[in-house]
């Protein structure tokens, strides 16, 4: 909508429009950028304000100091496992139970749909949800954390959607060359999904990382952590599991607190950051999948 | 079918578990063999001076929300439908979405860095402009506006993009038309640019009426210190304080009903509001 007709006002607005935006993207980005920083600085640095984005003397003091103990090392390995596990178990129940919904000749289909929708509107909530896992027997195990969540309704309906909208003689052809159910679901459909399974994989992945209300509701076992339980602890908490530091070299000089903590938060996001180049690619897309009424 | 399974099991057994809300239930005794008690928790609650509180804390947070939080994206996203450089609108979009994708926990861990009176340095450049001192951790009145510009900080990008979407569907025609017309770029936007995206708002509010009791759990009890109590417990909070860690598994299962009954009439009665309105609802 570019027309050769701007006022002075509407050349004001749009200089003022264009600084208001650029300072938001810099507000949201710089309390990152100071956090990587700070992990690198040391304490004297840190406390005289002698740098803004680059250290003088960048160390990773931090570093080695977080990982010179098994706490962190070992929440990053639970954290992997739970994402990982997590993720598949995400994908291979939602896409299952999608694929399912969308056959028009699935006995029931109508009453499964609305059990489905009334739980997006009504849940139990928090503590017969903590009873149910309990009297399964799973507190304290990684599926505690990982099966309460195993399907997003939301999600879920999603994908439905999109299998919906996938040509119909596809299917047909291939039952005449001899598929059968689990045939077409592997070899024409799941191949045809891969940028919507790549889409809800991360978006599941990510939730996975970042959960931290199952883990302190289902995991009492410290061993089980995953890195965001310890990353409160250390930040907010500001302690290290008990016990870890005792054991620690005596001539080890400790980094300071406050990049400590940054050390800490940047290794709890590093994953996101790595992965978002990825995400960005699909999740405008996944979103507004989202959007198209079902 | 596992999906079905699933549902059953995670959804629908704790949804019949909320009858525990009328038992005096015993974990020993299991579901089976505890004592029904009727609406003795409920009446206890209500009478329960905490009551108050929470109801307090809950809708007062739950207003500036709807206040400062809801508009932000709306906002954002119509200055950013007023951008024409391309590329520019791209890069602040990559980078106003980010925060998103950040955990609860990260969040809340840099405000903790960020505001310490030990060092923070956003602590030390308040001190330096108002020459003040201020806890933002811990004073009681700084609570709220803090967790409300967490959310502005972590959602306000992502949320812009439903309505860029929205705003992206209008009909160009409509506007060149406008320009014929002789309407300056403020007349467009209120008579073409809002009107395109107000069912989209409508649709985005009913959610958010039906979810008004829900603070945020994660972010709330991450917050929550020992001096900033009474003004950070919440609905959600206190069910986890008094039925996890004190055991009160019936007693906190009211509260959580309550909870999700009145947010049910919510839903059903904003929907209704905006159907009488002229705008679609979402059922």
């Amino acid at each position: 909508m570019n027309t050769k007709h701007d006022t002075i006002s509407e050349k004001i607005f749009d200089g003022f429009n264009y600084f208001f935006l650029g300072l938001l993207a810099l507000v949201t980005v710089l309390p990152f950028i100071y956090i990587i920083a700070g992990s690198f600085a040391t304490e004297v640095e840190l406390m005289e304000r002698e740098f803004f984005i680059f250290p003088r003397d960048p160390s990773l003091s931090a570093y080695h100091y977080i990982f010179s103990t098994d706490t962190v090392s070992r929440s990053m390995i639970n954290s992997v496992i739970i994402t990982v596990v997590g993720t598949l178990a995400n994908l291979a129940f939602t896409f299952t139970m999608a694929y399912s919904l969308s056959r028009k000749d699935l006995l029931g289909r109508n009453v499964i749909m609305n059990l489905v929708i009334f739980s997006m509107l009504f849940s139990g909530g928090m503590i017969p949800g903590y009873l149910v896992v309990k009297e399964l027997g799973l507190l304290d195990t990684y599926a505690a954390v990982i099966l309460p969540g195993a399907i997003s309704a939301f999600n879920m309906i999603i994908i439905k959607n999109f299998f919906q909208e996938l040509p119909p003689g596809l299917e047909e052809s291939a039952r005449i060359d001899g598929c059968t159910d689990l045939g077409v679901l592997w070899r024409i459909v799941l191949p045809l999904s891969k940028p919507i399974i790549a889409t809800f994989g991360l978006f599941y992945a990510v939730g996975h990382w970042n959960n931290f209300f199952s883990a302190l509701l289902f995991l009492n076992d410290h061993e089980k952590w995953p890195l965001q339980v310890i990353l409160r602890e250390i930040v907010m908490l500001s302690q290290m599991a008990a016990g870890d530091m005792s054991a620690m070299d005596p001539n080890f000089v400790e980094p300071p607190d406050q990049s400590v903590k940054m050390a800490v938060i940047v290794v709890g996001t590093l994953p996101i950051l790595m992965v978002y180049p990825f995400l960005q690619k699909h999740f405008a897309k996944g979103v507004l999948l989202g959007s198209i009424k079902g | 079918m596992p999906g079905l399974l699933y549902f059953l099991v995670f959804k629908y057994l704790p949804m019949w578990g909320v009858l525990i809300a009328f038992q005096n239930y015993q974990p020993f005794l299991g579901f089976w063999n505890s004592e029904w008690i009727g609406f003795e928790h409920f009446r206890n609650f209500f009478a329960n001076p905490d009551f108050f509180r929470l109801l307090r804390n809950t809708l007062i947070l739950a207003v500036y929300d709807l206040i400062f939080f809801f508009p932000a994206p709306i906002i954002l996203a119509l200055l950013l439908n007023e951008v024409r450089l391309a590329y520019f609108k791209r890069i602040v979009q990559t980078l106003v979405y980010v925060p998103h994708f950040v955990s609860m926990v990260i969040v809340a861990s840099m405000t903790y860095v960020f505001l310490t009176t030990s060092g923070g340095i956003l602590h030390e450049l308040v001190e330096l402009i108002t020459g003040q001192s201020i806890n933002f951790l811990a004073d009681t009145s700084w609570f709220r506006p803090m967790i409300i510009l967490q959310m502005m900080w972590k959602d306000s990008g992502w949320g812009t993009i439903i309505f860029l979407a929205a705003l992206a569907s209008v009909d160009m025609e409509q506007y060149e038309a406008a320009v014929v017309d002789g309407a300056n770029r403020f007349q467009r936007l209120i008579y073409i640019t809002i009107p395109a995206i107000s069912s989209t708002i409508v649709i985005l509010l009913i959610l958010r009426l039906g979810s008004f009791l829900d603070n945020g759990f994660e972010q709330i009890f991450l917050m929550t210190n020992s001096l900033n109590r009474s003004v950070a417990d919440v609905f959600d909070t206190y069910v986890y304080f008094v039925g996890i860690t004190q055991g009160a598994f019936s007693y906190s299962t009211a509260i959580g009903l309550f909870k999700s009954v009145v947010g049910i009439l919510l839903i059903y009665g904003s929907n209704r509001l905006a159907k009488r309105f002229g705008q679609e609802g979402i059922f």
